[in-house]
């Protein structure tokens, strides 16, 4: 039995807007073990990156509030350490890494000159110590000749080049927790892949547990572990990424999973889930999937299901699991 | 650095795509040709300005109503001894001119040194904290900026009397508020940009990121500001002297030696056409630098 990294329960982050608080982020629960990898799937809005800033406690300000819950990490709440506190956890204990490699890093200053910082505060190295241990790290995620690439501009970088800048910025301390906030996005497919099985190898090293945004499947069933599907801010369903995609029992995991076209399959037209997603400063007191479900019931329309365990490690918010 | 695709992730344009904040200077080699001209001016006040002290010239100070309105060695009256002629109180054009552009140049850069200073400090803050912060400092700015220097100038010779001090004060106190507001803008933008997330992430706190990320990004826009108002100053400062609630007298300051020509300017022309000409030379000088700076280091400033 691996241990418990992360630890999150009843997290709920709202957001304080004109027009009313949104609850971005729901009574969120889930864990995620050592050298375990945790899949976020779901549209955009449903509380995917929001999840991710409030585990770190980077929500927007002033507009959200942290609401309620835990995060342990290791056992430490997260949500009740003080700012500095914090500061010494990030980059330490939890690292990032964010979408667009084209800004994450500070055009103006060298490669070098940023992994310094990161790796000076956590080794304590200066001089050509440091240089040496940055020129490993950048080593350590294939950079061809890190020695002189420390002396570069990020605009002298292609973006998977940046994207892997980033990624030895993050396994520089190295991390308990590593949060992927869709890193492979903006990267073309075949770049995508071996940044994919980069990250897979740095995470057998290092025995980080990790939690991979995306919105696409394929990455899911490639990188993770479980896989938990978000719905308006809840999880909807989570279990083992196997058993949920050859078995899904929530109508929207369903209905996501139909929605992915299929290689050698003769269709005209990918299927898509009627309607749109719900307006989270309008959410009524029922299941948040209702108007779009197909098997929609009277009580779904008043009362929010619980999470109900369906399987082994397999939970689901649907009334459906009462049958 | 031989052959680049366009546009491609190498290419400068893709330095610049950053929000404007990638404008390296190495990445466009032919516009590296200096400004000789402005530059070649700029140098030649500057260095009269410092070495006025030992380049034997006459006292600016020093008076002789028998040599009084003397004109300059090219007119017909002219005498070596003053090769620009000589005021109304028969004070040495050339020495006073030298004298006067340490005046104007020193007014120039020490205010607007503390004015950028200042503003792009309240810029930084406003843009980084965001919400009531920058409110508050905003409403701040704007009142600043509507606020005429030359009242608050006035105002000050007559309460506390004209002084270099009070002069760099009263145009400092409204300057600032022009580098707040441009680089709240700047900082705003900025902030969009995955950096500065990773940067918090990374464990950075407030102070780090304003001086290590947001700072160094709006640099080139600090030094194009600069130099374009150092020339601004210098015609505040010498409209202030003009007026005489500038540099008091006997200080020779440009302003104020035009000031002191207008009432003879048909008889005497010297007297006021030739310090009006060192402010038209440093002005135009520092303008066009302050152009050439900003077409150097960022395309994007291009409506500053």
């Amino acid at each position: 039995m691996s241990t418990t990294v992360l630890d999150v329960r009843e997290l709920r982050t709202h957001l304080v807007t004109r027009w009313g608080t949104i609850k971005a982020v729901d009574g969120l629960s889930f864990t995620v073990d050592e050298g375990e990898t945790l899949g976020l799937v779901g549209e955009s809005g449903s509380g995917k990156s929001m999840t991710c800033l409030s585990i770190v406690r980077l929500a927007p300000r002033p507009a959200a509030r942290e609401a309620g819950g835990r995060v342990l990490l290791d056992g430490d709440d997260l949500l009740a350490k003080s700012a500095r506190e914090m500061q010494q956890i990030r980059g330490r204990r939890v690292a990032m890494i964010l979408q667009d490699p084209m800004s994450s890093l500070n055009p103006v200053f060298s490669v070098g000159m940023q992994m310094r910082e990161p790796v000076a505060s956590y080794h304590g190295l200066r001089g050509r110590a440091l240089q040496e241990k940055a020129a490993a790290l950048l080593a350590a995620v294939r950079i061809p000749a890190p020695a002189e690439r420390l002396r570069a501009y990020p605009h002298q970088m292609s973006g998977g080049m940046r994207q892997r800048v980033v990624g030895a910025m993050a396994i520089a301390a190295p991390p308990r927790l590593l949060i992927a906030d869709e890193p492979t996005t903006s990267l073309d497919l075949t770049i995508q892949a071996q940044y994919l099985n980069l990250l897979k190898e740095l995470q057998q090293q290092h025995r980080f547990a990790m939690i991979f945004v995306t919105h696409n499947l394929g990455i899911v069933a490639r990188m993770c572990d479980r896989v938990a599907v978000m719905y308006a801010g809840r999880i909807v369903e989570i279990g083992a990424v196997r058993t949920l995609f050859t078995a899904p029992r929530h109508p929207y995991t369903q209905a996501l999973l139909a929605s992915v076209p299929r290689l050698g399959a003769k269709q005209e037209q990918l299927t898509a889930i009627d309607g749109q997603p719900p307006d989270l400063a309008t959410l009524g007191a029922g299941c948040a999937f209702a108007p779009r479900c197909a098997h929609v019931m009277e009580r779904c329309r008043v009362e929010a299901p619980p999470e109900t365990a369906v399987g082994a490690g397999h939970q689901m918010r649907c009334w459906l699991s009462a049958r | 650095m031989a052959t680049r695709v366009l546009g491609g992730p190498d290419s400068p344009d893709a330095g610049a795509a950053l929000g404007g904040v990638g404008g390296h200077v190495v990445a466009r080699p032919r516009r590296m040709k200096w400004p000789y001209v402005p530059l070649g001016i700029i140098a030649v006040f500057v260095l009269a300005g410092a070495l006025a002290p030992f380049l034997s010239l006459p006292d600016p100070q020093a008076q002789s109503l028998r040599t009084k309105l003397r004109p300059p060695v090219w007119e017909e009256r002219g005498s070596w001894a003053n090769p620009l002629g000589t005021d109304r109180l028969g004070r040495d054009m050339l020495a006073r001119m030298v004298w006067g552009s340490r005046v104007s140049l020193a007014a120039g850069v020490v205010t607007v040194l503390l004015a950028s200073a200042f503003g792009a400090a309240v810029g930084l803050v406003a843009g980084y904290y965001g919400g009531r912060v920058d409110g508050a400092l905003m409403r701040m700015t704007d009142a600043t900026l509507s606020f005429p220097i030359i009242l608050l100038a006035l105002i000050l010779a007559v309460t506390v009397g004209p002084s270099f001090t009070n002069v760099v004060l009263a145009i400092a106190v409204i300057l600032w508020a022009r580098y707040a507001r441009v680089i709240r803008g700047q900082v705003l933008t900025l902030m969009e940009l995955d950096f500065i997330a990773q940067a918090r992430i990374a464990g950075a706190g407030g102070w780090r990121i304003i001086t290590r990320h947001l700072l160094p990004n709006t640099f080139n826009t600090l030094v194009v500001l600069v130099t374009l108002q150092i020339g601004y100053v210098i015609i505040v400062e010498a409209s202030l002297s003009f007026l005489g609630a500038g540099i008091p007298p006997p200080t020779p300051a440009w302003g104020s030696m035009i000031a002191e020509g207008r009432d003879f300017v048909t008889s005497a022309w010297w007297v006021s056409f030739l310090p009006g000409i060192a402010i038209l030379l440093v002005v135009l000088a520092f303008n066009l630098l302050g152009d050439w700076l900003r077409d150097t280091l960022d395309p994007k400033l291009r409506q500053l």
